[in-house]
Parts: C-alpha cells; sequence; structure tokens
C-alpha cells in the first residue's frame, strides 16, 4: 500500500510540471507585454517606467528564465502581483479558498445524493417508467446552462417567494444558519450540471455488475434485492463511477466559478473571472494553479481510494 | 495500395446512404425529433441574414421592452433590437462555435493521441502527462483565462474551447489505438510489411471514427454551453453581436419587466444543447450495433 501511494505520488509529478509550464505560458498569449497594459492603467507609459517593470517582472531575461523565476517564486510563495491592483495575489487567494472550498464540496455531495440512488435504481429497474424520467431529467439538468438555472432559481425563491437571500456570502464560523441559507442556492446550481454524467456512469456500471454470475448467486441464495444491489453489486458498480467523480471535480469547479459571479461569493472563481475580465493575467494564472493542483490532489485521493474499493489495483 | 483507404471511406459512406446507420440513429422517436431539432437550428443558423426581419444590432430607442407582436415576433430588447433576429444571428455565433471548436480538437487531438498510442514508451508518457495537464483544469476557467489572453471575438473563443477539448479526443483515439493494437487483422498487416504510419491511419484510424463521432456531439454541445456561458460573464463575443449567452445576460436585469427577454435565449440554449445531448445518444445506437436495445 505504502509503494503504491509513493508510485502514484511520483507519478503526478511531471503532471504538476506541465500545469506550472501552461499557466506561466499565459503570460505569452498576451498579444503585448503585461507591463504595457499595467502602465497603460497609470499615467502613461513613459519609456522610462516601462523600462523600470519590465526589469521589476523580469521580462527583460529570455522566457525559460522567466519560466524558472516564476516557478521558484510559486513555491516559495512569491505568485506575484495583480496588475491592477498591485495587491499581493496569494493573500487574496487565500482568503477566497473556504468560500470555494464549501460550494465544492456541497456541490459535490449534491451530485452524489442525487445521482448514485437514482442511478442504482434505474440500473435495478432498466427501461421502466421511473430509469427514463431519471434520465430526461439528468440530462434536462446537462442542457440547463448553469447561469440561467441560477437567474431562475434567484427569480423565484429570491424575489418571488422571498425565501432566500440572493447573493453575498457569509462564513460560516461567523454566522452558519445564514451560511446555509446563501450557500443552498449556489450549492444545487453547481450540483445539478454533474448528476447526469455520474447518474448514467452508475446505470451503465451497475448494469454491467448485475449480470454478473456472482449477482445472481446472491439472488439465488435469498437475499433480499436491497442486499444484493448494495452490498453485493454497488461495491463492483462503483468502481468506473469513482473514476469519472474525479474528473467531475474539474467541471465543478469551473461551474462553482459562474456561479459565485452570479450569486456573489467572494471565491476563487469569482477572482479568476474578475480578473479576466480586466485582463489581469497573474490573478487568472494563480486561481488556475489552485484549480490544477487542487484536481490532481483529489485524482490522487481517488487513485487511493480506487486500491480500497479494488484489491486487485492493490496486487500489481 | 491506394484503392484501400478508398474502399474504407466508400464503405462508411455506403453504410450512411443505405440507412442503416441513420435508420438505428433515429429508430427512438426521442433522436428522431433531437435529429430534425439540430437540423432546424442549423438552418435556422445559415438562413438568418433572409428570415430575420430587422437588423439585429439596430437599436430603436423608441420600441425598447415591447412584448411579441407583428412586428416584433419576440419583442425587443432594452435597446428596442429585435428579439427574434438577435436570436436568429445568434444561432450562427452557436452554431459555428460549437462543431468549429470541436473541429479543431477533433483535428489536434487525434492525430496527437494516434502518435501517443502507436509509439508507446516515453512518448506516450510524456503526450499523456500534457493532457492530463490540461484536463485537470476546469475547462470553462482555462477557456475564460485563453480568450482573456488573447481578447475577446468569436475566433479566439473558438480556439480557446477547442484548445480545452483536445485531451478528450487524444485519450479517446490513444485508447483505441492501444485496443486496436491487439486485433489480428493489424498484426497481420504488420506482418506483411505494412509500415508504422500507414497501419496507423489505413488500419486502426478508421476504427476511431464512431466513438469520436459519438463524443463529437456531446462535446458540440458543451461547446455552446461554454460559449454562452462566456459572452454571459462578458468575456466570450463581445457585443453588440448577438449571442445567446450576452442575450441572456442583458434580460436577465429585466426579468420583471419583459420576461421573454431572458427566456428567449435561455430556452434557445436549453433546447440546442439538450437536442445535440440527445442526437448524440442516438449516434451512439446508430454506430455501434453492439448497444442496441440497451
Amino acid at each position: 500500500m505504502q509503494r503504491l501511494i509513493i508510485r502514484r505520488a511520483i507519478g503526478y509529478v511531471p503532471t504538476i510540471l506541465f500545469v506550472t509550464m501552461f499557466v506561466f505560458s499565459f503570460l505569452l498569449l498576451l498579444p503585448l507585454e503585461p507591463t504595457a497594459l499595467l502602465v497603460g492603467t497609470e499615467e502613461g507609459a513613459t519609456p522610462e517606467r516601462l523600462e523600470k517593470f519590465r526589469k521589476e517582472l523580469g521580462y527583460d531575461k529570455p522566457i525559460p528564465v522567466q519560466y524558472v523565476r516564476w516557478v521558484k517564486g510559486v513555491f516559495t510563495g512569491d505568485w506575484g502581483r495583480s496588475l491592477r491592483t498591485r495587491e499581493r495575489i496569494t493573500v487574496e487567494l487565500r482568503n477566497r479558498m473556504v468560500p470555494t472550498l464549501e460550494l465544492a464540496i456541497g456541490s459535490w455531495l449534491v451530485t452524489i445524493l442525487v445521482a448514485l440512488p437514482v442511478g442504482i435504481y434505474s440500473a435495478a429497474r432498466p427501461n421502466t417508467v421511473g430509469d427514463n424520467t431519471g434520465t430526461v431529467f439528468a440530462i434536462a439538468g446537462v442542457a440547463l446552462p448553469n447561469f440561467w438555472f441560477a437567474i431562475l432559481m434567484i427569480y423565484l425563491f429570491g424575489v418571488i417567494l422571498g425565501w432566500l437571500p440572493t447573493n453575498g456570502y457569509v462564513s460560516p464560523w461567523v454566522d452558519p444558519v445564514e451560511n446555509l441559507r446563501r450557500m443552498i442556492m449556489p450549492v444545487i446550481v453547481a450540483g445539478t450540471s454533474s448528476v447526469a454524467s455520474i447518474m448514467r456512469q452508475t446505470r451503465s456500471a451497475m448494469l454491467e455488475v448485475l449480470r454478473e454470475d456472482y449477482v445472481r448467486t446472491a439472488h439465488a441464495k435469498g437475499l433480499s434485492e436491497q442486499k444484493v444491489l448494495i452490498r453485493h453489486a454497488l461495491r463492483n458498480g462503483l468502481i468506473p463511477v469513482v473514476t469519472i467523480m474525479g474528473f467531475q471535480i474539474a467541471n465543478l469547479l469551473g461551474g462553482a466559478a459562474v456561479v459565485e459571479t452570479i450569486f456573489n461569493i467572494p471565491g476563487l472563481g469569482q477572482f479568476a473571472i474578475q480578473g479576466a475580465i480586466l485582463v489581469d493575467i497573474p490573478v487568472v494564472q494563480g486561481v488556475l494553479l489552485v484549480f490544477g493542483t487542487s484536481v490532481v490532489l483529489v485524482n490522487f485521493g481517488i487513485d487511493i481510494l480506487y486500491a480500497f474499493l479494488d484489491p486487485r489495483v492493490r496486487y500489481t | 495500395m491506394g484503392t484501400s483507404k478508398n474502399i474504407i471511406i466508400s464503405n462508411i459512406v455506403n453504410r450512411w446512404i443505405k440507412g442503416s446507420v441513420v435508420r438505428r440513429t433515429v429508430h427512438r422517436p426521442i433522436h428522431a425529433v433531437s435529429a430534425v431539432i439540430v437540423l432546424l437550428i442549423i438552418l435556422m443558423a445559415i438562413t438568418a441574414p433572409l428570415i430575420s426581419t430587422h437588423d439585429p444590432v439596430d437599436v430603436n430607442l423608441r420600441e425598447i421592452h415591447e412584448g411579441p407582436s407583428l412586428n416584433h415576433w419576440l419583442g425587443t430588447d432594452d435597446l428596442g433590437r429585435d428579439l427574434a433576429s438577435r436570436l436568429f444571428f445568434g444561432a450562427r455565433v452557436s452554431i459555428q462555435v460549437g462543431f468549429i471548436a470541436v473541429g479543431i480538437a477533433v483535428g489536434l487531438g487525434t492525430p496527437i493521441g494516434l502518435l501517443a498510442g502507436f509509439r508507446g514508451g516515453l512518448v506516450d508518457e510524456i503526450i499523456m502527462r500534457i493532457m492530463d495537464a490540461i484536463l485537470v483544469i476546469p475547462a470553462l476557467v482555462l477557456a475564460l483565462g485563453i480568450t482573456a489572453a488573447l481578447g475577446a471575438g468569436l475566433n479566439n473563443v473558438m480556439m480557446a474551447i477547442g484548445f480545452t477539448n483536445i485531451p478528450i479526443y487524444a485519450r479517446l483515439t490513444r485508447g483505441q489505438v492501444l485496443a486496436a493494437r491487439e486485433f489480428d487483422y493489424v498484426t497481420a498487416a504488420r506482418a506483411t510489411g505494412v509500415g508504422g504510419i500507414r497501419i496507423a491511419f489505413r488500419h486502426i484510424l478508421p476504427n476511431t471514427f464512431a466513438p469520436i463521432i459519438v463524443s463529437g456531439a456531446i462535446a458540440v454541445s458543451f461547446a455552446i454551453l461554454t460559449e454562452a456561458a462566456l459572452s454571459f460573464l462578458g468575456v466570450g463575443i463581445p457585443p453588440p453581436a448577438p449571442s445567446w449567452g450576452s442575450m441572456l445576460q442583458l434580460g436577465a436585469e429585466f426579468m420583471e419587466e419583459n420576461p421573454i427577454e431572458s427566456f428567449a435565449p435561455g430556452i434557445a440554449i436549453f433546447i440546442t444543447v439538450l437536442a445535440v445531448n440527445l442526437l448524440g445518444d442516438g449516434l451512439r445506437e446508430g454506430l455501434d450495433p453492439k448497444l442496441r436495445g440497451r
């Protein structure tokens, strides 16, 4: 087990390395140097000011040198400053971590709590009315743009019914009840779009498993259907679903960015979107880096979970 | 040997024309309906200049927030622009982005996956780790960042969305190649001295068509959603050009006065994405006989 964990961890090192290269190269995409943008926002681009900023940011060096310098900064906690506000990006990133984490975990739970039972039910009763209804709703959930869904929810529950506050964030440490009231809608909106893929994956994986001999044996032993489904089939059926969940995390974070913007939640995604609108590339880079590494970490965790679920993985 | 490729292609074309694929694809009513809807939306996009009654960017401040009428089929927005015409032209944006972005992704991802699967070893390892690095970054935020860096606009949006989809096709193609490498006919081709590149393109690539088309349909629907989201957020298609996403964003402010301003583009996105998605489902059944009846 320990060896497996170490091997997997090493396996993710190149991925992280490529993520940093990739996020770094964003600066190279800009049609003009970030320095020009920076100077442009203030009293104007005198050649001396431009030169000063070029030196300060290291843009006078060749690209590989810039990259090494940037990566060194990333690992030593210097993620640069916002081109607009000149604030340290790490400070803002740290402050915005909690709302996004809450939104991500919440929407992930929503996804699982809806998708797994519906998927299992659909597989146990394939091609029935219940199965088809589940599928239709799941696909509708994918097709419904999350930003429109959010607006409709705000209008219905916030404006017409007046049940829930429509925007803003209150820390759970300050007021847990108010926090929940403000997070219910964002969490449901962000979770909905992922339900379909997990539900359908669960359905097809369970269908596959339910055809196995050992499931028939379990039935023949006279076990209740519930026991067969949960104890025997689900454990194997979950294996491919767990993989899909890892990838869904990236999707959830993307959806969370939109949701944060609409509900005005001061999270990482909102920061990235604001940064993108203002062409504040270091901000976008910072968020991309956090998102990329988080998804890698989640996938690493899932690899380990996989080994617990599937003994075959452990011994190869 | 030059004819073998033609034979493969003509076989595929034959299957399509004879209708076995098409027939199986639209076998279930829901898939047939979605196929018709997708065709109608494409038609709407192509004929937008003909069927529009007004210029989609024409501002008329004397006719703002109007409800549906004979003159303005779906009413007007906050600048008095004709909603129906904007919706038609918005279809152009969505359809273009959907197909071209996925085209870019398939065009780049497939050769990359072919190379990785075929060469194996270190090349494969490096390529796939790069693909992973793209995959772990949320596609929407990545597309947003790329569009922001390159500047808003239709071409940049298509490139950004296309780029985020490359790993999907690289992985898919690689998987197919790895599976196909073990097939007897590939071993046979290799044994008769056929070169690597030729095996890759003549013998393995045609096998990847079906899964690429199926996942392509799903990817088109996601590309349409992503463009709408980017335009909604204000980093996609710059105004005043009509995009369903930016129309929805504008219309949402006038939810109480004139709900159709946000409902029209919202429903347009919903139906398009739903239909393309379901058509993808139908294609899966159409192209893979093994899945029939499942």
